[in-house]
């Protein structure tokens, strides 16, 4: 008995020894205090090395942490006990925030470097004036492929070149419910934002009928399985493409014609901000040219900076795959919110569609 | 009278673990089955479970946690046997158990180059005269890095049971005549049983709920209740229905717990 006691005590001894330890520890590298900056952002989202300048020249601490969805982001901001100072949702996301109330308003006089964005990214409908929201990046979903894999003779323009029996077996898709299911409603002409049943049991049996074409339905690892020659076609972010690209100059990109989804990642101060200076100075910085021009050859998503594409190497910036003009991208799609009931019901189909079986 | 309220005081942390980690999640999910989308109360989550959709889905769980438990089965007893049979039987189980200390993540990044159109498992096909086919997202590369994964869970309670098999038994059994086979059947195997049972349980349960392998290895072409809870809980947000689902996932379990109990007879 006396030893368990004398065994308790050392224990609660060392707890509040490290206890202290850990308090010191993050005091001295700056991890309390309003000198930290929390940015929550998407994985492999910014070039590290820009986060390094913006804490040089600001003596801010940055915490950088990762999510992988917008779902997962907003249920983690909406909990609380977070103390996130900037994160980076889409715009269908941005309006669910804004009706929640988990969004601070942005001072515009703080962040001058908003006048380099390009009129056509401002002002948009998900987010009026840019209340709560500065644009990081935008893209598109596409059709990723491999032209030395395809049958002969085969070109893809577009989404119904995908239910060729000649690529069976050789489809990725993308993991998501509403980049799939907008690809089916796409594909019959409908709008992504269809919300009519009819159209979407119609648009269920249309993805039922490209089954025996799809190899798999990955998330992130289609980057590395089409780099390895794994399929010939993958549905995704025209992001991902750039990053297949960059490692296998073969491939190609291609924006369906008929319609897809246009997106935009925005910067917002969420409700559970601590720092909203630092806040704001880290949206000015992030929006400078020459950083921006930076961060985008490494991150490899479209900037809507028109400035920095000054500073970036021309075939980046003359490339129509990754800068579509306006012709293309006034056929595009924004997703809308849609509410969780019919979220929901997205989701139930998609379901239906990865459990269907030939 | 002091020990007394010592011990209890030191079973304080344990209650209030097991009330806290234990208790109230599961109390938890159970309250959260009982609201629909818009947090209202109602059973429709439970009606929408006695749908085409969940009911295939349970099946299959179902089917795959049972094919997974039986190949684990099969191969871990002949293993386990053997071992007890070896010098540096301590030294085998540690090299056994050694895998499982690597992170299940970093192991099924390695099966999808493993079995990759250009992986070495192909390669080895092509060698051997096969010819190269598609492995990665197919039920049988689930099921085998599954099995993969598993099957030291398996061998530890089969091989410590066999360990603790009493020899002067066998010696009884082959002097009364039995043959080997016999010896088996009548003897061995009904003393191990126990250790037979614990193995099932801690294989079975959590394969029923797999869910990072099934879009990792299988490319989401196999579909389980826990690709659905993920779903629910991440995408939809549709709490209710995700915790619905894992409350049958808990009863299937219990279910299983009781099937599989090791009942102690009298001494």
């Amino acid at each position: 008995m006396k030893a368990l006691n004398r065994s308790f005590l050392i224990i609660l001894v060392v707890s509040v020894v490290l206890l202290i330890v850990i308090n010191r520890l993050n005091a001295a590298q700056g991890f309390s205090g309003d000198n930290t900056l929390t940015v929550y952002n998407w994985g492999d989202y910014i070039d590290p090395d820009v986060i390094q300048q913006f804490e040089e020249e600001t003596g801010i601490t940055v915490i950088y942490e990762t999510f992988d969805s917008n779902e997962a982001m907003m249920t983690k901001i909406e909990q609380g006990g977070t103390t996130y100072d900037i994160a980076v949702p889409s715009e269908y996301t941005i309006e669910k925030m804004k009706e929640e109330d988990l969004l601070f308003e942005l001072d515009h006089d703080k962040i001058p470097n908003l006048q380099y964005i390009d009129d056509r990214f401002l002002n948009l409908p998900f987010d009026e004036n840019n209340r709560y929201s500065t644009p990081y990046f935008w893209g598109t979903v596409g059709i990723i492929f491999n032209p030395e894999l395809l049958p002969e003779g085969m070109e893809i323009t577009g989404w119904h070149d995908l239910w060729d029996p000649r690529l069976e077996n050789q489809i990725l898709l993308v993991d998501g419910a509403r980049e799939i299911i907008g690809m089916g409603l796409n594909t019959l002409g409908y709008s992504l934002n269809d919300t009519n049943p009819e159209h979407l049991y119609e648009t269920l049996d249309q993805l039922e009928k490209l089954t025996p074409n799809i190899r798999a339905i990955v998330g992130d690892e289609n980057k590395m399985l089409m780099v390895n020659n794994e399929a010939a076609v993958a549905v995704g972010w025209s992001g991902d493409a750039a990053d297949i690209m960059w490692e296998n100059e073969a491939m190609d990109y291609v924006v369906p014609e008929v319609g897809s989804n246009l997106w935009f990642d925005n910067f917002v101060i969420p409700k559970t901000a601590k720092n909203i200076e630092g806040a704001h100075e880290f949206i000015n910085f992030m929006l400078d040219p020459e950083i921006s021009a930076q961060n985008t050859e490494y991150v490899s998503y479209s900037t809507p900076n028109k400035e920095a594409l000054k500073y970036m190497p021309e075939e980046m910036v003359n490339d129509e795959r990754f800068y579509p003009d306006a012709a293309l991208t006034d056929k595009l799609e924004v997703y809308e919110n849609l509410g969780k009931e019919n979220l929901a019901f997205y989701n139930e189909l998609f379901l239906q569609f990865k459990m269907y079986r030939k | 009278m002091q020990n007394k309220t010592f011990r209890n005081l030191f079973m304080l942390p344990y209650a209030l673990w097991i009330i806290i980690f234990v208790i109230a999640p599961i109390l938890l999910v159970v309250y959260f089955s009982f609201f629909d989308i818009n947090g209202n109360f109602s059973l429709t989550n439970y009606k929408n479970f006695f749908t085409a959709t969940y009911l295939q889905m349970t099946l299959n769980s179902f089917w795959y946690a049972f094919l997974i438990t039986v190949i684990s089965l099969l191969i871990a007893y002949p293993t386990a046997y053997i071992l007890t049979r070896t010098k540096h039987k301590q030294l085998w189980l540690l090299l056994i158990i050694v895998p499982s200390w690597i992170n299940l993540l970093l192991k099924a990044y390695a099966f999808i180059g493993i079995f990759g159109t250009h992986g070495a498992a192909n390669r080895f096909l092509e060698w051997a005269g096969i010819g190269s086919r598609q492995l990665l997202f197919t039920d049988f590369s689930f099921v085998f890095v599954a099995v993969y994964i598993f099957i030291p869970f398996m061998i530890l309670p089969i091989f410590n049971a066999l360990d603790k098999l009493n020899p002067s038994l066998l010696y009884a059994a082959s002097d009364l005549g039995a043959s080997k086979w016999t010896t088996f059947r009548r003897v061995i195997f009904p003393l191990t049983l126990d250790g037979v049972k614990s193995g099932c349980q801690v294989v079975f349960i959590p394969a029923l709920s797999l869910f990072m392998l099934t879009r990792l290895i299988a490319g989401n072409r196999v579909i389980t209740l826990g690709t659905a809870i993920e779903q629910q809980f991440l995408v939809t947000q549709n709490w209710g229905m995700g915790a619905t689902i894992a409350v049958f996932l808990i009863i299937i379990m219990v279910g299983f717990m009781a099937l599989t109990s090791i009942r102690r007879r009298g001494v």
